[in-house]
């Protein structure tokens, strides 16, 4: 019966368009990997199985569906196909085998979504108090959104949002209430 | 008369009329009109009745600082009170009524406190505090609340949104007026993000009113072309009708946009409030005019002098068609000149100043208006509007001269300029003698972080009152908040003589007059109340604000500060500096609550955490119960059954059959490395490093100073890999706490941490038939030898990834299967199809209550408040005697919670088998030093317990444990008293046969 169970994202998949599209997007591989990051062998565990180098302080690095973000001086976030995690992880824990490290699946611990269109930016505005505007090409911000952690990059055609499963519901609310149709932060 | 005049207007468009009501009253105006310029169009020139003594009030200003123009504006969902007439713009179709008056505005009866005026002094309310205490509740508190507050609260839910924004700059500008937008060009230019606010709808400020020229052009020229420059800059944001509201530590900056106030209804936010961070602050936020004090001075037609000449001049209202002008400078004459071009009549202008000769005097004087130095108001005639002016000379005491009819009187003490920004953060003021003002002191800015000014006051805020000044002043502030910018454009208008202090007219007033001379038109507050409180006492300018009320309520006294204090000053024979300002707070005028809470209401008022199961739960009947910001199912109802029916019901069937549990909300955190085991030793109070792999054990967590913390079960799953469970509401806190001790303390530890409770849907399945069921999904040996008591297994379970544990909360056989979230509602459905033919049936968080207590476990939260020990709660054994340290040890070694008489935990069973109230007291012989009963210990938890058709009850009790069978008395609520057995807290399967199968 295992063929029959699909995993869900935490909303469905939920949209709302607004004076920007608002998506919530899933489910999505993520990994948790904790380890120092002068531990030699990382580079080359990351290059081998993720087919990306070691991101520098607040950047993300993508290629195709892989991206590597730097969580914070011990954390790195990875972010896959979801049906890559498992094998992933296996390769990731042979190529540090011996170091202290930690590699755990979080892919269903987190909710995504996409902020896309012209004024992508001014829904973002409304929630997370981030210069925005001087986000640096391939800067992952840790942020909070109104009142819950978040973290978020942007790419060509819009932003990335990561929050927790739990709280998926709220953040699409907030979403939804900042891209009202009339509440445009600069209008025309 | 008040009324609309044939022609001009420049900020109103004749062919766009608007209807609105007043007090039920049809109303007509322009697009463009303040609400204030519609009623003065339509002779409404009464609009209020003041706070104490309900005298008829008209309107003053202009702008924000009006006091007496608050109305209850709209209706219900959409009413809001104290709205200001003067700056809520006309709408077709808007409603306003008047406050304070009772039954109607015309005939009050609250008016009567008028004529009882000496009974109600400065000190009022104070004084009602005092002997006999009785008239307090029954005479003076009655009155007092039925007549004090202005507008009506709204009843109804808001109809309106709200939102947010964040922004930053380089430069933010506060103030559209030219000095704004001067020093916005200057740093525009620069390059400099800059971001320029104006807190009405109009770009230019007063500079148009008031004749200016700019560059040789007419400031309205100037103020278009300017502002399209700014339009055109890339690195400028302009906002209209956004207020600068309050500044703070760090070039942090909130402003009050007013997005829709004009517009209600067409589906954009009400407001909008932005959080600015901004590396410089410009307050370039203007002057207020000071009114001055003289008999009679808030009846209705008396106004500022500035604000008649705004309303002949944006608005084309006469305030009257003869207004007599008074004043202490030159600049009110611009008044008597705009009148005049108008066509209307100025039958004299009043200067209290020995000699008048500058341009504007001698201007007036050639247009053949009347001038009259020495001279002041001894008192103006009238009730509900201005009749005449009785005129005494300023140096005397009020003898009258001559009586002058007229409708409207136009005062001008002098001008005050706008330092509340300046002030917010620290910004500190000097007293200008030659304009009688504070203004900000440059040598002492509020600073940044580095030192340097966060605030640059720019224009008539700085003091630099007349025109040319005020221009030069912006273009120095927006160079000094970017870099210099060349010469600064030249602004020209008349030159204006010295004005002359002027705090009471005339000079030598009888209390008579004084008694009659408003300072403080929204508080009543008048001049004799203010020397009253010098004379009682109150030489502080802050304790004579409370005491009078001077200052206080919607308008913070921006028309009575400066007014008041030298009258103080005055009373104290200080000078003015020496008794200074009350404190500036923000924000500059009120904002709005809907706008401070933005977003957060309804649905999204609060991070609301959902289970994956959240939406079965709330189609099947849940009801619902906070954990933290979780919502858990507390029972689920079925049919017409009441809550407690169900907890029943749903107990019954997990000690019967089999029930679900969605514990997806207990915390979970992997902790991994070489000195994991360690790690968790020194965490917990038993040992966790010997655990064996592929088993469980539960553990406690107590805080250094001893006190139990959170508790839940370990598994082992791996060489150095170790998976803590924690209570519902503790996961957050305890991950932080171990990140604390990892990062802080033990530094050099090898462990990591990961918080991964939101990852995993976790089910109990719970009771006798709890095998049959997962063995019905099948896919795993779940059986007592392959998966005993205490053990955990990974496997596939009816085709989901599943890890099972072994571990009961409740006395029955229980797994808990955690499975991917995203697996969670597929997998709790799985199990309610599996198990129909067992009697599943799902429960909630009270009948997992009822299931532990009924075996005695305790629960973190209940048993526990932050002053229990583990010791306290029989926990002993879960307790290391071998380990040499661990979290909590010491503290529970200290003489006070080793002590043999603490109270702990015991069993309580009621003697006629009811249910003991939760949180009862058991009271003991005697009394302690403050006459109350002795108590020798409390209930912690009580349930009926359906299983044994019961009360029962845990406590903690003074040596519960000594005392087994003794009787104790709990008294209830509202009398009467429960007798309770102690017993062991084990009412069932003592013997824990029933989980162990």
């Amino acid at each position: 019966m295992s063929e029959l169970i699909t995993p869900i994202s935490a909303l469905g998949n939920a949209r709302y368009d607004g004076f920007a599209a608002i998506r919530e997007i899933g489910p999505t591989g993520m990994i948790t990997l904790r380890c120092k990051q002068d531990v030699a062998a990382l580079p080359g565990a990351l290059q081998a199985c993720m087919g990306l180098g070691l991101p520098e302080k607040r950047r993300i690095l993508t290629e195709g569906q892989r991206s590597i973000g730097w969580m914070g001086p011990d954390e790195l976030l990875l972010i896959l196909p979801y049906a890559e995690v498992a094998a992933m992880i296996a390769a990731l824990t042979e190529a540090l085998k011996g170091e202290h490290v930690l590699v755990v699946d979080v892919s269903d611990a987190r909710a995504m979504f996409r902020i896309e269109g012209e004024r992508a930016t001014e829904v973002l505005a409304k929630l997370c108090p981030v210069d925005l505007s001087n986000l640096a090409p391939g800067e992952l911000r840790r942020t909070r959104a109104a009142q819950v952690a978040a973290a978020l990059w942007q790419d060509e055609a819009g932003f990335t949002l990561v929050g927790f499963r739990s709280v998926a519901g709220y953040l699409m609310g907030l979403l939804t209430h900042s891209a009202m149709p009339g509440s445009e932060l600069f209008p025309a | 008369m008040s009324a609309r005049l044939a022609k001009g207007g420049r900020l109103i468009d004749r062919s766009k009329a608007h209807r609105f009501t007043f007090n039920c009253k049809w109303m007509r105006g322009f697009e463009g009109d303040t609400l204030s310029a519609a009623l003065l169009a339509n002779d409404q020139m009464l609009v209020g009745r003041s706070f104490k003594y309900h005298r008829p009030r008209g309107i003053v200003a202009s702008g924000p600082e009006e006091p007496n123009g608050l109305v209850n504006l709209g209706k219900g969902d959409r009413l809001e009170p104290n709205q200001r007439t003067t700056t809520t713009e006309l709408f077709d179709g808007l409603t306003a009524e008047s406050q304070n008056h009772w039954p109607s505005l015309e005939n009050d009866i609250g008016v009567v406190n008028n004529y009882a005026a000496r009974f109600l002094p400065a000190g009022f309310y104070y004084k009602t505090f005092l002997q006999p205490r009785a008239a307090w509740k029954h005479v003076f508190e009655p009155i007092v609340r039925h007549s004090a507050g202005l507008g009506k609260a709204p009843k109804d839910r808001d109809a309106d949104r709200y939102e947010q924004a964040y922004a930053f700059c380089d430069v933010l500008v506060i103030g559209g007026g030219v000095a704004g937008l001067q020093a916005a060009l200057v740093a525009g230019r620069s390059g400099a993000r800059v971001m320029l606010l104006e807190q009405t709808g109009h770009w230019g400020g007063r500079a148009p009113v008031d004749g200016v020229e700019i560059d040789g052009q007419p400031a309205d020229a100037w103020v278009k072309t300017t502002v399209q420059a700014l339009e055109a800059m890339e690195n400028v944001t302009l906002r209209k009708r956004c207020m600068g509201a309050g500044v703070y530590d760090h070039g942090y900056v909130l402003a009050d946009e007013k997005v829709a106030d004009h517009t209600p209804g067409d589906g954009r936010p009400k407001h909008r409030l932005w959080r600015i961070r901004a590396g410089r602050i410009i307050a370039a936020t203007g002057a207020i005019e000071r009114p001055l004090s003289f008999a009679g001075n808030d009846i209705p037609g008396v106004m500022l002098a500035a604000a008649v000449r705004d309303y002949v001049v944006n608005f084309a209202v006469s305030p009257g068609d003869r207004t007599v002008v008074v004043t202490n400078n030159d600049d009110a004459y611009r008044t008597a000149i705009a009148l005049h071009q108008a066509g209307l009549s100025v039958p004299v202008i009043l200067d209290a100043r020995l000699t008048a000769t500058g341009a504007l005097p001698e201007q007036a004087r050639k247009l053949g208006i009347r001038v009259e130095t020495n001279r002041a108001i001894a008192m103006v005639q009238g009730g509900k509007r201005v009749k005449r002016v009785s005129i005494c000379a300023q140096a005397g005491e009020g003898a009258v001269l001559e009586e002058i009819a007229c409708e409207a009187v136009a005062m001008s003490g002098g001008w005050s300029p706008v330092v509340h920004l300046w002030s917010h953060c620290g910004g500190k003021l000097i007293w200008d003698e030659a304009t009688a003002c504070f203004r900000p002191d440059a040598a002492r800015p509020p600073l940044n972080h580095d030192g340097s000014a966060m605030v640059i006051a720019a224009g008539a805020a700085n003091g630099a009152l007349p025109a040319a000044d005020t221009l030069a002043d912006a273009h120095r502030a927006g160079e000094a908040a970017s870099k210099p910018a060349g010469e600064a454009p030249k602004a020209t208008a008349a030159e204006e003589a010295p004005m002359e202090a002027v705090w009471l007219m005339p000079q030598g007033a009888p209390v008579k007059l004084r008694a009659k001379a408003w300072l403080d038109y929204q508080n009543d507050v008048k001049v004799s109340d203010v020397q009253l409180a010098a004379r009682e006492g109150y030489e502080s300018v802050e304790h004579t604000k409370r005491y009078t009320t001077l200052g206080m309520a919607t308008d913070q006294g921006k028309l009575s500060n400066i007014n008041g204090l030298a009258v103080l000053a005055d009373a104290l024979n200080e000078h003015i500096p020496q008794v200074g300002t009350t404190t500036f707070r923000p924000p500059y005028t009120p904002v709005t609550f809907g706008a401070l809470a933005g977003e957060a209401r309804g649905e999204i008022f609060q991070p609301l955490r959902r289970t994956p199961m959240h939406d079965w739960h709330d189609a099947h009947g849940a009801y619902w119960e906070p954990v933290g910001l979780w919502r858990r199912p507390y029972c689920y109802t079925q049919g017409g059954e009441s809550h407690e029916k169900s907890v029943h019901r749903e107990v019954l069937n997990v000690r019967n059959n089999v029930g679900l549990l969605d514990a997806s909300t207990l915390g979970k955190i992997i902790v991994k490395g070489p000195d994991a085991g360690r790690f968790l030793d020194m965490l917990y109070t038993g040992v966790m490093s010997t655990l064996p792999i592929g088993k469980c054990r539960y553990g406690l967590m107590c805080n250094e100073n001893g006190f139990l913390s959170d508790d839940g079960v370990v598994a082992r799953i791996d060489e150095d890999t170790w998976l803590c469970h924690t209570t519902s509401g503790g996961a957050d806190r305890i991950h932080a706490h171990m990140e604390d001790w990892l990062q802080c303390e033990w530094w050099d530890w090898q462990v990591w941490t990961a918080n991964v409770t939101e990852q995993y849907a976790q089910v109990a399945v719970v009771g006798p038939n709890a095998r049959k069921l997962l063995e019905k999904l099948g896919g795993m040996d779940v059986s007592k030898e392959t998966l005993p008591f205490m053990q955990w297994a990974d496997g596939m379970l009816g085709g989901f990834r599943a890890r099972v544990y072994r571990i009961s909360f409740s006395g029955e056989l229980s797994y808990e299967i955690a499975i991917p979230a995203s697996e969670g509602r597929a997998f709790w459905e799985a199990c309610l199809a599996a198990g129909a033919e067992f009697g599943v049936m799902p429960y909630g968080t009270e009948a997992l209550h009822v299931l532990r207590a009924e075996k005695g476990f305790i629960m973190i939260g209940d048993e526990t408040d932050g002053t229990v020990i583990p010791q306290d709660l029989g926990l002993g054994w879960a307790i290391s005697k071998k380990k040499a340290d661990y979290l909590g040890k010491r503290g529970q070694e200290r003489s006070f919670l080793a002590d043999p008489d603490r109270w702990k935990l015991v069993g309580l069973e009621t003697l006629d088998g009811s249910v003991i109230p939760d949180g009862a007291i058991a009271v003991a012989e005697g009394k302690n030093a403050n006459g109350q009963r002795n108590t020798q210990g409390r209930v912690t938890s009580s349930y009926h317990s359906p299983t044994l058709g019961k009360g029962i009850a845990m406590g903690l009790v003074l040596r519960g444990p000594d005392r087994m069978g003794e009787v104790l008395d709990f008294p209830k609520i509202g009398g009467g008293s429960v007798k309770a057995r102690i017993v062991d807290q084990v009412f069932y399967d003592k013997e824990g046969a029933k989980q162990n199968v």
